[in-house]
């Protein structure tokens, strides 16, 4: 008899066996005068009867008998238990306040001891809870906490001071119409005896230091935090991790809650009791400052809607020159574009910055090179077709793909054209250099691994789709998405595929690696994270749309866009979702992202700033097109193009 | 302890060269003589004081060996049960079948068959929390009375995926340091977490059985999980309270560092905690990733 199993309403497994045949009959009487009406309640220590008192004869005078049992085997022990028992029966004897039920008697008889208690009309809050599911409301559970300070104050200022220690919904008796009576006055604790053996369940509202055997006031106004906190959240804390109120703000869970209410219990709940009211007295003021106050309105943090007009002010003419201008009429949220650069057609493809270049290209066919700090024009390089892919920088030259069907190597220095691999389809997907080797897809449906020097093919591998996907070279593997639903994962010497994994839908996004797990979004809605050495899947996080946007990965959280209009965190080893931002519009851009903020495109037409903590916006700029283009931050300055034909230099 | 550092002086002693060139070396010397892939040692002991042991465990693994290398897949769990009336040992031994049946079916059975990867599989993170709900479930509807901790390492590709509820623990010994992978679901483990009591106290406190999370509860389970990397000369390390509660981390770091065999090593662990005291059930799972 080691163990404990502390779950529901039968507690103790010490109380329960005997206690069963041990619960007196209807109709019982004790001590020649009360008369057992039926069970009111059970706890650990033993029941509690709703009795008839017989003494008055005329009349129903209903009263609470409250049994304890003493389970000690040592009569010693058991002899000082009903001292102790008998003791605090008279201390309570001699209070007189509204909210705590009157003693009128005690009795021991064998092992069970007796309260005579007043009967208490009503409902305990626990009770009140489980009626509804709805929230209560904010003012009237302000209504009983104000009550329950009064009676703390009073029970705080008996000599010696009487702690509560056991304040909880379902120690709160509501009185109609509305009166707060404070029921089982911890006398029950003297018969606890010593647990012994592993438990489940904890008491959920109790103070840290309350473990230590400290029993103070700030103890009592602790456990009231945490009642508020239940009453008002309806988050259980007996179903959670122990003193971990603060995880969960009361808005939080209950959003109509006012500020200050939601202050003056956190301040109740803080860890260290001299943080906390130094008195019931001072949380009653706090509390009675928060009635009447209702939950404010929050103002919205950004109007939408209204757009930017300098970028109106240049009408396209058909010949003109690409031009930086500085514009000057900040965006709706005061952020104003350090530079922009007008190319002669719509920019999807997504900025990169090196050395001091940002090269960048566009539907007009061309490759830019521009100046990052002031968006001057430094030269471009026209292809044969549009350019949706995202430039490579390797040593002193940058690669692009076009819809020409040629993998381009173009001096960074001059803007001369170094060596071209030609394909036998559009090249959206965008190369990656690793071991000197360019390694890119094509709508042909290969993959090509080239000498970064030459331009000379290696190997190719043929999917059965057009590969869109931007390959991620890991540990002698290459990855890569192909529309043909398949993630690839091929060997990087010879081509060949070592293996695959089939979603439903094609894998535009492009695969980055972390810890040994390649993370990837798939149309088919899902973002998937495998073992990069079989293909397993390790997990899998559902969106409402496809997911076109690539993961980016910082401090062990996924940062990833669907194209239902969500930017999603998750973390990377489980996929759980951390946080995610609706931005109300399809986003299709890769993220990017630093140690306090990730970054986004929408098609909508935003570039939006999310807190990488909180995932709460930080501010949003408004293009005149579609962003499908991809941030990059370099050096507190984010670069990105839109289809309004603009790229834009923004500040970080 | 003295006994201890007799017992492994006289060893180190006995086996001379070996052991000193061992001690050099940042990885366990039972590993030098170790076969490929995954070595697994078990124990399971009363301990001094209880009257029956309500702790179980379990393990299985297979092992590939093809043209890609050698791929080890194991799968060990440690269960601690509670609950009086000779239940605690059904819920630890329902919880662990339960969770293993799960994982058969959802890891190793897929794992033998010829299909190509594909996303109907079921992710082996959501693998792992579904066979620990399973188990919960099923505990709660055949064992009402009782509870139990689970503790689950999967090892598969140089990872350990591990799923916990509880304070039974996983350790991995890597590079001659043991590092606690779990967090025990214990009111304890929170107040030292809050600073309301320190390590040392937390051994001793009165509440340091109380646990806010385990198997068997009512209503929705909450599990942990944790991928870690298990590369070759690591050691998994499953135990219930019943060693990390009577035994200090350093130690049994050294038990790994210089015990001869895995086995031995759960021995001495095992000889170590009952020489404290043996509160409580002691069982343990012992994993080394040999070279592939």
């Amino acid at each position: 008899m080691d163990t404990l199993h502390l779950q529901g309403a039968t507690e103790s497994e010490e109380a329960s066996p005997g206690l069963d045949e041990a619960i007196l009959p209807k109709g019982a009487i004790l001590q020649n005068r009360y008369e057992i009406v039926k069970v009111l309640g059970l706890g650990g220590m033993g029941a509690v009867y709703q009795s008839r008192d017989l003494r008055f004869t005329g009349v129903t005078r209903l009263c609470a008998l409250k049994e304890m049992t003493s389970t000690t085997p040592d009569p010693q022990v058991r002899r000082l238990a009903i001292q102790n028992f008998e003791r605090e029966a008279n201390i309570l004897a001699s209070l007189n306040h509204l909210a705590i039920p009157k003693i009128s008697d005690y009795f021991t008889e064998g092992i069970r001891s007796y309260l005579v208690l007043e009967y208490v009309e009503g409902e305990d809050l626990e009770a009140l809870m489980g009626d509804t599911e709805q929230m209560l409301p904010q003012e009237r559970v302000v209504d009983w906490a104000i009550q329950i300070c009064e009676v703390l104050s009073y029970l705080h200022s008996q000599d010696p001071p009487i702690i509560f220690r056991d304040m909880k919904p379902s120690n709160i008796m509501l009185r109609p119409p509305n009166h707060i009576v404070l029921i089982d006055f911890g006398i029950a604790r003297i018969f606890e005896s010593g647990q012994k053996g592993t438990m489940i369940g904890t008491e959920g509202y109790s103070p840290p230091e309350q473990y230590r055997g400290i029993a103070n006031p700030q103890g009592d106004i602790y456990a009231l935090g945490a009642t508020l906190h239940h009453l008002l959240t309806r988050r259980d804390p007996r179903l959670e991790p122990p003193f971990t109120f603060h995880e969960e703000p009361p808005r939080l869970l209950n959003p109509v809650l006012s500020e200050e209410l939601e202050a003056v219990i956190i301040k109740a709940l803080e860890y260290e009791p001299e943080k906390r009211y130094t008195s019931a007295a001072d949380m009653k003021d706090a509390l009675i400052q928060c009635l009447g106050e209702n939950s404010r309105e929050q103002k919205p943090s950004h109007a939408v809607g209204s757009h930017p007009t300098a970028t109106q002010r240049v009408a396209p003419k058909a010949k003109d020159l690409p031009t930086a201008m500085t514009p000057q009429v900040p965006s709706d949220t005061g952020i104003l574009p350090i530079w922009e650069f007008r190319c002669e057609d719509e920019v999807r493809s997504s900025p990169v910055v090196a050395d001091g270049a940002v090269y960048v290209g566009a539907y007009d066919n061309n490759l830019y090179a521009l100046d990052a700090r002031t968006g001057e024009f430094q030269w471009k390089y026209p292809t044969e077709g549009g350019i949706a892919a995202t430039p490579f920088v390797w040593n002193d030259r940058v690669l692009i793909g076009s819809e020409d069907r040629l993998l381009y190597a173009i001096s960074t220095g001059t803007g001369r054209i170094l060596w071209t691999c030609p394909t036998e389809g559009r090249i959206r997907s965008s190369a990656r250099v690793e071991f000197e080797h360019a390694f890119f897809g094509s709508d042909d449906y290969h993959l090509y691994a080239v000498n970064a020097h030459s331009g000379r093919v290696v190997w190719r591998f043929e999917s059965l789709g057009p590969i869109r996907s931007t390959p991620i070279v890991g540990d002698e593997i290459v990855y890569v998405g192909s529309e043909d639903n398949h993630l690839y994962a091929i060997d990087l010497q010879s081509g060949a595929q070592k293996w695959k994994f089939r979603t439903n839908r094609g894998i535009t996004s492009s695969p980055t690696l972390h810890n040994g797990l390649v993370i990837f979004g798939s149309s088919d809605w899902n973002v998937y994270a495998l073992d990069e050495r079989s293909g397993w899947i390790i997990w899998r996080t559902r969106t409402n749309q496809m997911v076109i946007s690539s993961p980016r990965i910082l401090d062990g959280v996924v940062y990833i866009g669907s194209a239902d209009g969500c930017l999603y965190a998750l973390d990377a080893t489980s996929g759980r979702q951390i946080w995610k931002y609706d931005a109300g519009s399809q986003i299709v851009s890769n993220p990017a992202v630093t140690e306090n903020a990730a970054y986004l495109g929408t098609i909508g037409g935003d570039v939006i700033s999310v807190d990488a903590k909180s995932g709460k916006e930080r501010w949003r700029f408004t293009t005149q097109g579609k962003v499908t283009s991809s941030p990059f931050i370099y050096e507190g300055v984010l670069y990105i193009g839109s289809t309004d034909h603009k790229v834009y230099a923004l500040p970080e | 302890m003295d006994f201890l550092q007799k017992l492994f002086a006289r060893e180190h002693s006995g086996s001379g060269d070996v052991n000193t060139s061992a001690a050099e070396k940042d990885y366990p010397s039972v590993l030098s003589s170790l076969p490929p892939g995954l070595t697994v040692a078990k124990i399971s002991d009363i301990g001094q004081i209880r009257e029956r042991n309500e702790d179980s465990y379990l393990a299985m693994d297979v092992t590939l060996q093809n043209d890609d290398g050698l791929a080890p897949l194991g799968l060990y769990i440690v269960a601690d049960g509670m609950g009086g009336h000779q239940k605690g040992e059904v819920a630890s031994s329902l919880a662990a079948q339960v969770s293993a049946h799960h994982i058969v079916q959802d890891v190793f059975l897929p794992f033998l068959s010829a299909d190509e990867q594909n996303s109907s599989r079921r992710p082996i993170n959501e693998a792992l929390i579904q066979s620990v709900q399973a188990a919960n479930l099923a505990v709660y509807q055949q064992a009402p009375e009782a509870g139990t901790t689970l503790t689950m390492a999967l090892i598969f590709g140089h990872k350990a995926y591990i799923a916990h509820v509880g304070d039974s623990r996983a350790y991995i010994f890597s590079q001659a340091t043991l590092r606690q992978i779990t967090q025990d679901h214990s009111l304890v483990a929170r107040l030292v977490e809050l600073g309301q009591a320190t390590p040392e106290e937390a051994l001793t406190h009165t509440h340091r059985n109380v646990l806010y999370r385990a198997i068997g509860q009512a209503g929705a389970l909450e599990v942990d999980t944790y991928l870690q990397p298990f590369p070759v000369g690591s050691c998994l390390l499953i135990c219930s309270d019943g060693l990390w509660g009577m035994v200090p981390d350093e130690e049994l770091a050294d038990i790994l560092t210089y015990a001869p065999t895995p086995q031995l090593a759960l021995e001495q662990m095992v000889t170590a905690a009952n020489h404290r005291g043996g509160d409580d059930n002691i069982t343990a799972v012992l994993v080394f990733m040999g070279e592939a």
